[in-house]
């Protein structure tokens, strides 16, 4: 079945089928792969030999197993490969196509690079259809909703500055309740790390702010939040193609911890905003390595414990899995400390198969949970393999460090009534800590 | 015929052998310049120490997730190219050509063992073929293109085998296995088959990007 079977309503893909016209389309796609692209798209069109290996690689694939259109060849095939193969000329209704596959069908999620045998980077490949897509406004809605938001107001949600400062003050007198020396410290310059979150924390995860400032506290670090535009790290224009955006909101993010003079950068349990970080913003600002360094949770909870900051009351006894976030453990390398963190904390670990850097995506990555209600049902029958592969585990609890993760897996857990639950690692620490009397 | 054969590798293989090799470096040359001027990310990137363990584990049947996930491939994938690399260098009537145009000289297989490698690598080509028609995952983006590199490759073989077995009179088979090698050699640097060198900087990049950036593995 190919994608003009499967087409999705979408009121922003929509408008855009209709104002667009076919010239436009081949413009843009010419000054995109002309003006930007450059030998690695080039090499990666020539020599993919079409040997589908990487059909084994994707969940989608997987999950679609009679399907041959869901193999990352297939995707390319139809999208990028036809541009180049019809030198632009695409109608109007097939960058329709073109866009929810790329928006809502790839996580770029990595996991075919392991089947590759030449090495293609399908997930740069496909950022190259989303650019294309972004620059004629060919996005779906919720998505691009996010990328105006970013571009409004430096975060995702259109969280207002004053509703920013609200909750972290919120929050502050919520924790002092329990743990009445506690501050959450706005804009202290000079301290060893700002801790910078995703806008959805504020938004709608509150409570990860009261516990990371409960651990920060009991552990005696010293740190600061930042109550100014570009607190929020993370970075759906990079997921959209914007890229122009996607280079302000990361100066934006490293410029704010420069000004308050701290040592490093700690970020909350979220996947795509450290690719965006480490990975991605500082290549497009032309950076090799960030100017100031980045820490993810898993590190820093992982540095905390060994270095006997926090201590473990007691594990937690319930057996629980480990899913292992694309950008965090394939994007990262984070996968053993992440195990060494858990173990920690939980005295029965049953390990996914597959696992660490070759486990499933949770097929909320790369922008495709932002799309929105329109697009769920492509990840519910798209991740039937992750379904799958948590029921085989048989445990009731899995850890997933990465907002998009428990988003994506709670989905995933509700359409096929797994009765688990999703754990970040803040919860397990602050439930099982020794809290200060 | 005899002045055709003689032709054939005399002025036109050297003519293949210049396209190739100018083609080759030429290529090689563009897409780095590219290379540097929009992928400067990519080449800050590049390490030679990630690359190599990149080339290694890939360089192993088996040896990574992507070739266990596909035992047929991975078998025919190394077999052919394997094949094409011992009949190339260790038959013992290319050894002949090699040293009386290059001078250079390699030890040669005895003549029934290439007899094997040859139908192995035939065999290896019908592995492929039969995935690019039987297995949706690869029929449905199969193009010409793909079909070219096989179909030619498989042709050489073929009209190697024969010809050093005299199946159709001399010297018609051997020279269209040179016409067909001839080929190989001038499409070698502007089709698919650039993969042959290309997959260097593909492999290289992704080693270094999974290894070096990423702190994990590309197997």
């Amino acid at each position: 079945m190919g994608i003009e079977e499967r087409r999705i309503e979408d009121a922003n893909l929509e408008r855009a089928r209709t104002s667009l016209t076919p010239e436009k389309i081949t413009k843009v796609i010419r000054d995109v792969l002309k003006g930007e692209a450059g030998a690695k798209l080039k090499i990666y069109a020539e020599i993919c030999m079409r040997c589908g290996a990487c059909a084994q690689g994707c969940h989608y694939s997987l999950s679609h197993p009679d399907d041959p259109s869901y193999t990352p060849v297939a995707k390319l095939d139809k999208t990028l490969f036809k541009m180049i193969r019809d030198k632009g000329r695409i109608s109007p209704d097939q960058l329709y196509g073109m866009a929810q596959i790329a928006f809502t069908e790839c996580n770029m999620c990595r996991r075919c690079s392991h089947f590759c045998p030449v090495g293609i980077d399908v997930a740069y490949l496909i950022s190259m259809v989303r650019r294309i897509c972004s620059k004629l406004g060919m996005v779906p809605t919720f998505i691009q909703d996010t990328a105006n938001s970013h571009s409004a107001t430096f975060n995702q949600m259109w969280v207002n500055e004053d509703e920013w400062q609200d909750s972290l003050i919120w929050q502050e007198e919520e924790a002092r309740d329990e743990f009445p020396g506690l501050r959450i410290p706005l804009d202290e310059e000079g301290v060893d790390f700002m801790y910078s979150v995703i806008a959805p924390e504020p938004k709608f995860r509150t409570q990860l702010i009261y516990q990371a400032a409960a651990i920060f506290h009991s552990a005696g670090c010293s740190w600061t939040m930042p109550s100014k535009p570009g607190w929020d790290n993370s970075d759906m224009c990079m997921f959209v193609g914007d890229y122009e955006m996607m280079g302000r909101i990361k100066r934006t993010h490293f410029d704010l911890a420069r000004k308050l003079r701290v040592r490093r950068i700690v970020m909350g349990e979220c996947g795509h905003a450290f690719r965006s970080v480490y990975d991605q913003g500082n290549r497009w600002l032309g950076w090799k390595n960030s100017p100031v360094p980045v820490v993810h949770s898993i590190e820093f909870f992982w540095e905390l414990l060994n270095e006997g900051k926090i201590h473990i009351a007691h594990k937690f006894e319930e057996p629980v899995t480990i899913h292992d976030p694309c950008n965090t453990v394939r994007g990262r390398g984070l996968g053993d400390k992440l195990r060494e963190v858990v173990h920690a904390l939980c005295s029965n670990v049953v390990e996914m198969t597959p696992t660490r850097e070759h486990n499933f995506c949770c097929a909320a990555g790369g922008g495709v949970i932002n799309c929105g209600p329109p697009f769920k049902s492509v990840r519910m029958e798209g991740n039937k393999c992750k379904a799958d592969q948590l029921k085989a585990t048989g445990v009731n609890h899995v850890v997933a460090p990465c907002h998009n993760c428990h988003g994506g897996l709670e989905d995933i857990i509700k359409h096929n009534q797994l009765k688990m639950e999703t754990l970040f690692l803040g919860d397990l620490i602050y439930k099982l800590m020794e809290k200060p009397q | 015929m005899n002045t055709l054969y003689n032709f054939a590798v005399g002025p036109l293989a050297w003519a293949a052998w210049t396209i190739c090799i100018l083609g080759t470096v030429w290529r090689v040359w563009s897409l780095w310049r590219l290379a540097r001027r929009r992928d400067a990310s990519t080449v800050a990137y590049l390490s030679l120490p990630c690359s190599l363990k990149s080339f290694f584990r890939w360089g192993i049947p088996f040896g990574t997730l992507g070739w266990r996930a596909s035992p047929l491939l991975t078998v025919a994938t190394f077999v052919l190219h394997l094949a094409l690399v011992a009949s190339a260098l260790l038959f013992s009537a290319h050894n002949v050509m090699w040293d009386y145009n290059f001078g250079l000289s390699f030890a040669s297989l005895p003549d029934p063992v290439m007899d094997v490698v040859t139908l192995t690598a035939l065999a290896a080509c019908a592995v492929l073929a039969w995935r690019r028609i039987g297995n949706a995952n690869v029929s449905t983006v199969t193009r010409r293109a793909d079909w070219f590199g096989l179909v030619l490759v498989a042709g050489i073989f073929a009209s190697g085998f024969a010809s050093a077995h005299n199946w159709v009179s001399q010297p018609f088979m051997a020279l269209l296995h040179v016409l067909l090698a001839e080929t190989l050699l001038v499409c070698f640097p502007f089709t698919r088959l650039s993969h042959a060198f290309l997959i260097l900087f593909t492999r290289a990049s992704m080693g270094s990007e999974a290894i070096g950036v990423r702190r994990t593995c590309d197997w």
